[in-house]
């Protein structure tokens, strides 16, 4: 699984709120050499002006991403909340959106990478599937259930 | 051929997600890309530049600009999945019209 990896993968994050969250997913993935140093602040102002909240049903979902330009290898980073935290919504910033899992997207060429995005949005859509992975407490087995997932078809 | 702008933020992420997902469904109902419909992708801020070349624009972002004179819809059910056939009916009647 080129894109998902053990280390980026985090389980019952304890945060307040969207911009520790995406500090903490912007942190590994730079430790991992995926992004450059300047990609958690673009990522952080990014989502002020383009909020990244999906209202995807019952489980909301974020997926806070920026300028390709600092990806250096692309990946996603992954991570579930210990308690749900707020995001705006991405078609709407007055509407807030309870989130409580988080996709953060290191893409280099979306086009390449369509297939994945499609299947991480069909993710969003199984709702029973995103409940059971919010309720994984450990990291590595949460990791595990989002590769045999996108193992099926990417 | 009817021109639909797909936008998102920065025309990169979330855009190409929604055109693949009207690709998809648009396909499944026997319209081409190229042949019936044309998709350009774009950044919301490049809207009102290409709008005057276009029959609709969808963006995932939120977007306001009554200075824009062709239709304008939220694409963000592309992406959810939720209410995503109201935009496929949507762009398919354009298509027709």
């Amino acid at each position: 699984m080129k894109y998902i990896d053990k280390d980026l993968v985090l389980a019952q994050l304890d945060v307040k709120n969207a911009d520790e969250a995406i500090s903490t997913l912007a942190d590994i993935l730079y430790k991992h050499k995926n992004v450059s140093q300047n990609y958690k602040q673009a990522v952080l102002d990014r989502e002020k002006i383009f909020p990244t909240g999906l209202p995807s049903g019952k489980i909301g979902v974020a997926i806070p991403h920026t300028d390709v330009k600092y990806v250096n290898k692309p990946a996603i980073a992954f991570a579930t909340l210990n308690e749900p935290i707020i995001f705006k919504n991405m078609a709407d910033k007055s509407q807030d959106v309870k989130v409580q899992f988080i996709a953060m997207l290191a893409m280099k060429e979306p086009h390449s990478q369509v297939e994945l995005l499609q299947k991480l949005m069909e993710l969003f859509q199984h709702q029973d599937l995103l409940a059971n992975l919010i309720q994984e407490e450990n990291s590595k087995n949460l990791y595990e259930d989002l590769a045999s997932y996108f193992d099926k078809e990417v | 051929m009817k021109k639909i702008i797909v936008a998102c933020g920065a025309g990169v992420v979330t855009s190409t997600t929604a055109m693949n997902k009207l690709n998809e469904e648009l396909s499944a109902r026997g319209y081409q890309e190229g042949t019936d419909y044309k998709l350009m992708q774009t950044s919301v801020q490049q809207v009102p530049s290409m709008a005057d070349q276009a029959d609709l624009a969808i963006t995932t972002t939120q977007y306001d600009n009554d200075e824009v004179k062709i239709p304008v819809i939220n694409g963000l059910p592309l992406l959810t999945g939720i209410g995503a056939d109201d935009i496929i009916d949507k762009v398919e009647e354009l298509i027709k019209a």
